[in-house]
Formats: structure tokens, C-alpha cells, sequence
């Protein structure tokens, strides 16, 4: 067989790959560096080197989008995290209607965005909103979820939507932890929560960490929701990142800017999966090791 | 089965299981166990697979619930009590090391949760890891040891807490043969060092026989007897404990009683083997002929003169000889019955040929053929 022969398999699938993936992102970065109005071909734009990025990077507007964006991410996927592995810890028992209670449990996740998005809308109504009616029928004033409490509600809503991915993560983890380990922790005398707090959650913190990072990536692009809630209001408090890339394009009708916004997007991206790739790859090569040094050992 | 208040303590507790049964929905695997363990004894429940010693020992840990009956440690019933309340140790079959602590971390778990001072910590753990050899391991992780090296270290874990009574299950199976042995001698050497209670689980004969002071042999969820090694090789109280224990197994013949001349016999298919005058004596307070002959393949010898009386003696016709190296073992029919010899491997046998084994009087056991049970 020729040895070219094992390249030509891969050819379609290269192809592919070239345009579905690596032509869009050439076309992006190549459009970071240029001037470039929507009713223009890209070649007619004028190459502009790294302006859009400078002058992005001096924007109030784009800083306060990229804030908001990292403090959205941070307490989305700190809250998400707490309270999916708290769920699964809590709910790793067999017991009677505990299988039903765990697909309860997912559902939200499997609501379109759009829809999660429009169901809170209606929730968060100051006067017709489930929410603000609850409360005050317990004697409570209302609450101005969408004005106000803007970023709170947002978070509130993707909390909600995402919490269960964490959950089934964690509750598989959990599930396939050796439960001969735990057993011994019983008899060394630990109490549940030091069986969870020394045993459990070191045993699961691999998958952990990855959720996380999934998480975290995902969280940074999150659009649909935010659109629908808030459509980044009141004034820019949440205007996130995506909604900000998407505006800039469209409505100001800067597709340069808004391609090297995209440009920082992604460079953060890359850092967090860089992050999680080589953690895998060190967990790797730890488990290579311990490998040979147990064949050389018997 | 209760105890005096009276009766000499040693320090070490005292357990008990007072008809202790386990269900598992309408299936019940444990029919009542009754079994007291003295101060410092090892005990071994030894049994096929599947015969509740896991369950049992389990129980006694805290790790399975109990359907019925008691377990007393000291008097005291325990059974409503957490692992954490009853104060043993366990080494599990699997070892069930912490993956993610190093040994010494492994082997202090307990110490550092019962917020022991670091230094004595420090001491206790290298203490141990001197007795069984774990120094140089004292830094690595379980998947960095061989499993004889994990074994030992879910040992060191058990035994660097003070408690009073140690529970093994299955602790050597998941050992080559050589490592096996070595751990065995280690262990019985440990259990003499340490006076500490210890209940351990096998399905392993030669490790029940070798470590225990007291065998229980259990199947199908219930007793089938207990007592010393040799009190139960030696007088096994049914068909089942004669057959579980020895190797190679006993054999077993089915036959009837008759009296012949002045000597009461048992005859059956290519045999008439007379009784010794006890056996006989306890043969005549029951009625029914139905019995089992049962003789273990070491009471037979070579009847190499044919001096032996024929009541005295097996012939038989050697079918397979098996050289396990100064013993030979061979399988033989007695008529339409099979029958296994031991013989020293200088003996020239031919197969097909015919050869007579005199019978040890000690060694000849009879079995109800109704109920199994020791006549
Ligand atoms: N969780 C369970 N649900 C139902 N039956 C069970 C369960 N655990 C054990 N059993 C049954 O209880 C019986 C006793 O099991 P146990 O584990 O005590 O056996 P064992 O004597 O330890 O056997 P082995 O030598 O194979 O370990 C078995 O018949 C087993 O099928
Ligand atoms: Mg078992």
C-alpha cells in the first residue's frame, strides 16, 4: 500500500474540518484586523492591523460587557457547582422514587434556551409575574427582577436551567466511586460529612474540575437567555459578552469590532481549555507512571 | 449462651450473635446465627460461596442492616449502632485503600479524625510500618504498590488503630498462591503478637485450618458446626463440615448396616467394612439401615502383604493416579462408587490394577443417609 494511501482516508474528513471550522475562524481573525462595514466584500475593507483590538481594549463599554461576562460566568458556575454536587451528594442513595426524582431533577436542561428565557420573563413580571405575586401574598413588597436585579435574575435563571448538568455529572461520579473505600471510612470512623469531605469529594474532584471547565466555557457564551430576559438592560448591566459581539455587528454595523471582540473571546476560551487540556494530560501521564511503576514492582 | 457476670475478662470484648438473621426483600440469606466468640480468639466462618459469611461479618461491622436477632459486644446490643460506635477494625477483601492518600496517610485516617496529636500519629504509623514491612512505601499511593504490598497496607490501617476486635474478609483471595502462603504465616504470626479479637471470613480451608483457634463452618445461612480445627476434622457433625474440610475431600459410600457374625457391618456396593465397637455401640440406638460410610483418603494405607481382614480393607481398582510429588493421589472405583487414596509416590501403580487399602479405625465416619447427620 502506498503510504500516502492512510491520508487519503482522512482527506474528507480534513476537508470538512477545513470548512466548516477552520475557514469561519480564519475568516474572523482576518476581518479582527480590518475596518469593515457589513455593505462592503471583505476585500474592498482596509487593513487596519491591531486598531479594533486597541481601541476595544480602551472601551468602557467593551470592559464593562467583559466584566459583566466574568462575574456572570464566576457566580454561575460557582452557585451551579455548589448546588449540583450538593444535590447529588444528597440524593445518592437508594431509596424508593429517588429514580424519579433524579429525571425531575434534569428536565430544565432540556428546555430550549429560548423558552427558559421567555419563562422567566413572565415569572420575573413585576405585577402579572408568578414571583412578585407569591411574595406578596406572604406580606412581601414586589421585587423589580428584570430592572434592578437585572444581573441577579439572569444568573437566577441560568442557575436554574444548568444546575441539573452539574448534577447528573456529579451523581455518575459519585455512583462509580469505589464504595468499598467509603465503607472503610465508616469503619476508620468517619461521620458522612467527613466521608464526603475527605473521601467523596477528592475521589470525584478529576471529573470536578472538568465539569467546571465545560461549565466555565459555556457560560462565557451564554446568548439566548440574556437575550430574551433582558436583552442586556437595564442600561449595560447585563450585557454579556455574546450579546455585545452580536450587537456590534448588527446594529452598529461593525463587523471588524465585533470580530475582534470575538478575537478576545476566544483567546480567553482557548486559555481556560488550554488549562483543562493540560490538567488531563498531567492526570494522564501520573496514571502512565504509577502504571509502570506497579508492572516493575511485581 | 449468655454470659456469667462472673466470668474472668481478659480486656478484650466479648461478641455475640444471638439468632441473627438477614432478609433481602422476602429472601432471607442469614436463618438465625448463634455464636459467641471468647476474648482473644481468632475465629474463622469458612463456608462455600454464597453462604452468608460476608453478610455476617458485615453485620457485625455495621455496614448491613439486621432483620432479626442481636449482636452484643461486651453484654451491650449493638445492632442499632454505626460502624463508628462499635469500635473494629476491617480489612476488606478488595482492601479498599484510599486512592487519593498515600500510605501513611492511608494507614492514619482514623488517628487524624479522632484528632490523635501528630506526633503520636507520626509514631503509631511508623511503628506499624515496621511490623509489616511498609517503610519504604510509607509516601506512595495504592496504585503505586503490587497487591501483596496494598494487602499488607490495608492491614497497617486496621491495625494502627487500638481497637479490640479485627474483621478480615476474604483478605488473601485476591493473592498468587506463593504470596498467599507468605501473608498466612505473617498473619498468624501478627494474631499471636497482638492479643486482639479477630473474626475472619474465607472460603479457603487451609487458611480456616492453619489460623484459627475456633472454626465456623457455615452453609447456606445457617451453622453447620464449630468448635477447634480439629475438633471439627476430627469429628465433623454432618456430611457437609466432613466433606468441606480436608483436601483431598473425604470419601463417601453409600451403604447399609448389617450384623454380621458378632461385628456390626456396613455393606455396600464392592465393600463390608466392620465398625469399631463405639461406633457400633451409638449405631444401635437408631433404627433405619440407610447410612454413609465416610473415610478421609489419608486413613487408608497400602495393604501391601494382604494381611489386613477383609473387613478391614478396600479393593480397588485405580482409575487415575495423580503425582502431586511425594504423594501420588489416586482416584479409584470401589465397584460402581468412587473412591480417592493418598499413597507415597514410591509405590510402582499400574493403571486398572487391582490394589487393597486397610482402613484406619479412627478414621472410618458414618453419616445418616436421611439427614446427613453424624451417627
Ligand atoms: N444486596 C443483596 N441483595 C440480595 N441478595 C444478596 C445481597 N447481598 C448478598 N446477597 C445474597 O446473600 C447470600 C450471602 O451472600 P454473602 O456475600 O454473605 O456470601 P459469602 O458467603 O460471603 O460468599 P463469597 O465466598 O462468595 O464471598 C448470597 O446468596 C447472596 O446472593
Ligand atoms: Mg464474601
Amino acid at each position: 500500500m502506498n503510504r500516502m494511501t492512510p491520508y487519503l482516508f482522512m482527506a474528507p474528513a480534513a476537508v470538512i474540518i477545513v470548512i466548516t471550522l477552520l475557514y469561519p475562524l480564519g475568516y474572523m481573525v482576518y476581518g479582527s484586523f480590518r475596518d469593515w462595514d457589513p455593505s462592503q466584500t471583505i476585500g474592498e475593507t482596509e487593513w487596519v492591523g491591531l486598531r479594533n483590538y486597541i481601541v476595544l481594549y480602551g472601551d468602557p463599554a467593551f470592559r464593562e460587557s467583559m466584566w459583566v461576562t466574568l462575574k456572570f460566568a464566576f457566580w454561575v458556575v460557582t452557585v451551579e457547582m455548589i448546588l449540583g454536587v450538593g444535590l447529588a451528594l444528597l440524593l445518592d442513595r437508594n431509596l424508593r422514587g429517588m429514580s424519579l426524582l433524579r429525571t425531575l431533577f434534569i428536565l430544565p436542561m432540556m428546555i430550549a434556551p429560548v423558552v427558559v428565557g421567555l419563562m422567566w420573563r413572565y415569572m420575573y413580571h413585576p405585577t402579572v409575574g408568578t414571583i412578585n405575586r407569591w411574595l406578596k401574598e406572604f406580606g412581601f413588597s414586589g421585587v423589580d427582577w428584570l430592572g434592578q436585579h437585572a444581573l441577579l435574575s439572569v444568573i437566577i435563571a441560568d442557575v436554574w436551567q444548568w444546575t441539573p448538568f452539574i448534577f447528573i455529572l456529579s451523581l455518575a461520579a459519585l455512583q462509580s466511586l469505589p464504595s468499598s473505600a467509603i465503607e472503610a471510612a465508616r469503619m476508620d470512623g468517619a461521620t458522612n460529612w467527613q466521608a464526603i469531605w475527605h473521601i467523596k469529594l477528592p475521589l470525584m474532584m478529576p471529573v470536578l474540575i472538568v465539569t467546571c471547565l465545560l461549565r466555565l466555557i459555556d457560560a462565557f457564551k451564554v446568548l439566548e437567555v440574556i437575550l430574551v430576559l433582558t436583552e442586556g438592560g437595564p442600561g449595560l448591566s447585563t450585557e454579556i459578552l455574546a450579546l455585545r459581539i452580536s450587537r456590534t455587528a448588527t446594529e452598529f454595523r461593525e463587523l471588524g469590532t465585533a470580530a475582534a471582540m470575538s478575537g478576545y473571546l476566544m483567546l480567553l476560551l482557548m486559555t481556560l481549555t488550554a488549562a483543562m487540556f493540560i490538567y488531563t494530560k498531567l492526570v494522564e501521564r501520573r496514571a502512565q507512571r504509577l502504571a509502570r511503576m506497579v508492572a516493575e514492582a511485581e | 449462651m449468655y454470659h456469667d457476670a462472673d466470668t474472668e475478662r481478659l480486656g478484650m470484648p466479648r461478641i455475640e450473635l444471638s439468632k441473627l438473621a438477614k432478609r433481602y426483600g422476602d429472601i432471607e440469606v442469614l436463618h438465625g446465627i448463634d455464636l459467641a466468640m471468647e476474648e482473644n480468639e481468632f475465629t474463622v466462618l469458612v463456608g462455600p460461596s454464597g453462604c452468608g459469611k460476608s453478610t455476617t461479618l458485615r453485620m457485625i461491622a455495621g455496614l448491613e442492616t439486621v432483620s432479626g436477632g442481636e449482636i452484643f459486644i461486651d453484654g451491650k446490643p449493638v445492632s442499632h449502632l454505626e460502624p463508628k460506635a462499635r469500635d473494629l477494625a476491617m480489612v476488606f477483601q478488595d482492601y479498599a485503600l484510599y486512592p487519593h492518600m498515600d500510605v501513611a496517610r492511608n494507614m492514619s485516617f482514623a488517628l487524624r479524625l479522632q484528632k490523635v496529636p501528630q506526633p503520636e500519629i507520626d509514631r503509631k504509623v511508623r511503628d506499624v510500618a515496621e511490623i509489616l514491612g511498609l517503610t519504604p512505601f510509607l509516601n506512595r499511593k495504592p496504585a503505586e504498590l503490587s497487591g501483596g504490598q496494598r494487602q499488607r497496607v490495608a492491614m497497617g490501617r486496621a491495625l494502627t488503630r487500638d481497637s479490640s476486635t479485627f474483621l478480615f474478609d476474604e483478605p488473601l483471595s485476591n493473592l498468587d498462591a506463593k504470596l498467599r502462603g507468605q501473608m498466612r504465616a505473617e498473619l498468624a504470626l501478627m494474631s499471636q503478637r497482638v492479643q486482639k479479637n479477630m473474626i475472619y471470613v474465607t472460603h479457603d480451608q487451609i487458611e480456616a485450618m492453619t489460623l484459627a483457634d475456633r472454626i465456623v463452618v457455615m452453609h447456606g445461612g445457617h451453622i453447620q458446626q464449630q468448635g477447634t480445627p480439629e475438633e471439627l476434622f476430627k469429628r465433623p457433625a454432618n456430611k457437609f463440615v466432613a466433606g468441606f474440610l480436608g483436601m483431598p475431600p473425604m470419601n463417601f459410600l453409600d451403604g447399609e448396616l448389617r450384623q454380621d457374625g458378632d461385628a456390626l457391618c456396613v455393606i455396600g456396593d464392592g465393600f463390608r467394612v466392620a465398625l469399631p465397637e463405639a461406633l457400633a455401640d451409638r449405631c444401635q440406638q437408631r433404627n433405619g439401615n440407610g447410612v454413609v460410610l465416610g473415610v478421609r483418603p489419608s486413613d487408608l494405607s497400602l495393604d501391601a502383604d494382604g494381611s489386613a481382614d477383609e473387613t478391614q480393607r478396600f479393593a480397588l481398582d485405580v482409575v487415575v493416579t495423580e503425582y502431586i510429588g511425594a504423594q501420588s493421589v489416586l482416584i479409584c472405583n470401589c465397584a460402581s462408587q468412587r473412591m480417592v487414596v493418598e499413597l507415597k509416590s514410591d509405590v510402582p501403580v499400574g493403571l486398572g490394577q487391582r490394589m487393597h487399602f486397610k482402613i484406619n479405625p479412627e478414621g472410618i465416619h458414618l453419616f445418616d443417609a436421611d439427614t446427613d447427620a453424624a451417627i
